[in-house]
């Protein structure tokens, strides 16, 4: 059985490689090193199109990521906010979040990302009449453009100075937590935060001063240069993502929060638990061993679907790389595997750090 | 009425829809007084008792417990929580704490006491209650009277001055109803007021001042245990009494 099974794979393999020599295409990896020769709106890293196809990899690859990862935290924020809302007493605002999980789960997600793209590149204006405010943004149909700045020498230590803030926070609120255990305190450390800024940023302010400098949008020629801008194809893929993913999430949260029974609500109100400490403390944690698992396949669905982007010339992986590239080099059978290995591993990384997490809030009974 | 009753209930109506469960009930009980409520099942004396700390919210009449009325203020609401221990049917233990846990999570978050002299309490009241060594064991590990035993720790830990029961031993296995009963007793005797709708005639006839009877969402009829039990006035009653008695 296994050696049918290998011998069939094996006959495979050789028949295409012996196929592919046949019709004298190349095979092998050895494209990546070439010049792409074109090049793409949207890039995190340098590239231009001079650039290999490699690099023209990472560039999809990264643009998938961000989009992903910020797609991930905002149908997160979104879902959790609305499944929340839909077991509202309040009348109104439960309804209102049964109509927006039902318009945003129930529209193809295709259609959605079409919509929002159309309604940003149709509705909004030519670059030279922009929609501005203070000078400094400004809203087209190119894009949205925010004022950024530049690092000058110094600057790159802004990140480790930022770190350190964190740290010092975390600190302060661990030994809050501590303090308010032994000794019942409960008024805020808001003074130590405050304390801890002050000398994160007048330690930093009198070694490198300001290493900044603003770097404004302004308009050239046909359009905006300068600051910090976003195309309307990651704008309307980020939104149609995370609207979409977030209408299931709210579902998930919801059937989440109702498998808490209704003896664990009514208990905590009889001790007279606030209701944030009786969410927090007693039925969250209760909920999340089942909101994890749906929520970890949301997370990975979200990262696939982004490939969708496709549609709207989003320059991520599967519309660069598995779409521009193979055209212009004809590797498809590479060009798709590495494509496929990617998802395959972006998808295991995100069961793993989920699983890694869920195996942590998992429910301790015995 | 006098000053002296630390819950008076009047006019009291309570609806699920259109079923009316509660009818024009009027209840007062005295500090430090022990009452058992008892009848068919469907007859609102757990609704009753729910009301008391708010878990439902009463339609018509009013409840004044401890002075302070039962609105929908919420500052109001928390005060008689406050003063209220509820104990459940189906004890409603928090699972992903350990029993220690259960017992100080109120009092740390609610009255935000330091968590060592939560411990302490926690550990004094789950003495009493009779299970001291079991403060680092989850809920699950325990058996349904030790779980009973440790709701009612956890409610106590409140310190609160009223206590209501809501069929405390209804799910329980025979052989453990006695070691909560005698929890409950051991409560009575040291003077706190309680409200216990259940069904165990032995534990009314030692503790109770007066028992109560409720149909169709009436008081039918209230009387001593002793005079209660033997001397029933109402046809109901009497129906009721031969059925739980089992003649």
């Amino acid at each position: 059985m296994v050696a049918a099974f290998i011998g069939l794979v094996w006959w495979l393999v050789d028949n295409t490689v012996a196929n592919l020599a046949s019709q004298n295409v190349a095979t092998g990896f050895g494209f990546l090193g070439n010049n792409t020769g074109f090049d793409i709106n949207q890039k995190l890293i340098a590239y231009d199109e001079t650039s290999s196809y490699q690099r023209l990899l990472l560039v999809g690859l990264l643009n998938t990521a961000i989009v992903s990862v910020l797609g991930i935290l905002f149908a997160t924020l979104i879902g959790f906010m609305v499944g929340l809302a839909s077991l509202s007493d309040n009348w109104l605002v439960s309804k209102l979040a049964f109509i927006y999980v039902e318009i945003f789960r129930n529209l193809p997600l295709l259609i959605q990302i079409l919509f929002w793209y159309v309604l940003l590149i149709e509705i909004l204006p030519h670059p030279k009449k922009s929609f501005g405010l203070w000078e400094v943004f400004f809203l087209n149909n190119r894009g949205l453009y925010l004022p950024w700045f530049t690092t000058l020498p110094g600057g790159g230590y802004l990140l480790s100075v930022i770190g350190l803030f964190g740290a010092g926070c975390f600190y302060v609120a661990r030994k809050a937590r501590n303090m308010r255990e032994l000794n019942g305190q409960t008024k805020a450390y808001v003074r130590n935060y405050i304390l801890i800024g002050v000398i994160c940023l007048g330690g930093y302010l009198s070694l490198w001063g300001v290493p900044f400098e603003a770097n404004l949008p302004a308009l050239k020629g046909f359009n905006f240069r300068g600051g910090l801008s976003f195309t309307p194809e990651f704008v309307a893929l980020l939104v149609a993502l995370s609207l979409y993913t977030s209408s299931f999430i709210a579902e998930i949260v919801r059937a989440g929060v109702l498998s808490v029974s209704k003896g664990q609500f009514e208990a905590a109100k009889a001790l007279g638990l606030p209701s944030s400490v009786t969410m927090n403390k007693v039925i969250i944690p209760q909920a999340l061993r089942v909101i994890i698992p749906p929520l970890t396949s949301q997370y990975l669905n979200l990262t696939k679907n982004s490939s969708l982007a496709a549609a709207i010339a989003y320059p991520e992986l599967v519309s660069v790389f598995a779409g521009t590239a193979l055209n212009q080099t004809g590797q498809a059978v590479e060009i798709i595997f590495i494509t496929m290995s990617i998802y395959l591993f972006l998808s295991l990384l995100t069961s793993f750090l989920m699983n890694t997490y869920n195996a942590r809030v998992a429910l301790v009974e015995k | 009425m006098s000053g002296k009753h630390i819950i008076e209930i009047s006019y009291l109506d309570k609806y699920f829809g259109d079923f009316h469960v509660l009818k024009n009930i009027n209840l007062s009980v005295a500090a430090g007084e022990k009452i058992v409520i008892c009848g068919p099942s469907g007859s609102g004396k757990s609704t009753l008792i729910r009301c008391i700390n708010h878990l439902e919210r009463h339609d018509g009449g009013d409840i004044i417990v401890d002075g302070v009325p039962l609105d929908d203020k919420v500052k109001n609401i928390d005060h008689i929580r406050s003063e209220v221990g509820m104990v459940f049917q189906q004890f409603n233990l928090f699972p992903h704490m350990t029993v220690l846990e259960n017992c100080t999570l109120a009092p740390v978050w609610v009255k935000g006491i330091p968590r060592s002299e939560a411990d302490a309490l926690a550990l004094q009241y789950l003495e009493r209650v009779r299970i001291p060594d079991q403060a680092d064991k989850y809920p699950g590990q325990l058996s349904g009277g030790q779980q009973q035993r440790v709701a009612i720790a956890r409610s106590l830990c409140m310190q609160p001055r009223i206590m209501l029961f809501d069929e405390p031993t209804s799910a329980l296995d025979p052989e453990m109803i006695k070691e909560v009963l005698e929890v409950m007793v051991d409560l009575a005797e040291q003077g706190m007021t309680m409200l216990c709708v259940t069904h165990e005639m032995g534990f009314a006839r030692r503790v109770a001042d007066r028992v109560i009877f409720m149909d169709e969402g009436e008081i039918i009829e209230e009387n001593t245990p002793t005079a209660f039990f033997d001397n029933p006035q109402n046809e109901r009653t009497k129906l009721f009494l031969s059925q739980i008695i089992g003649d």
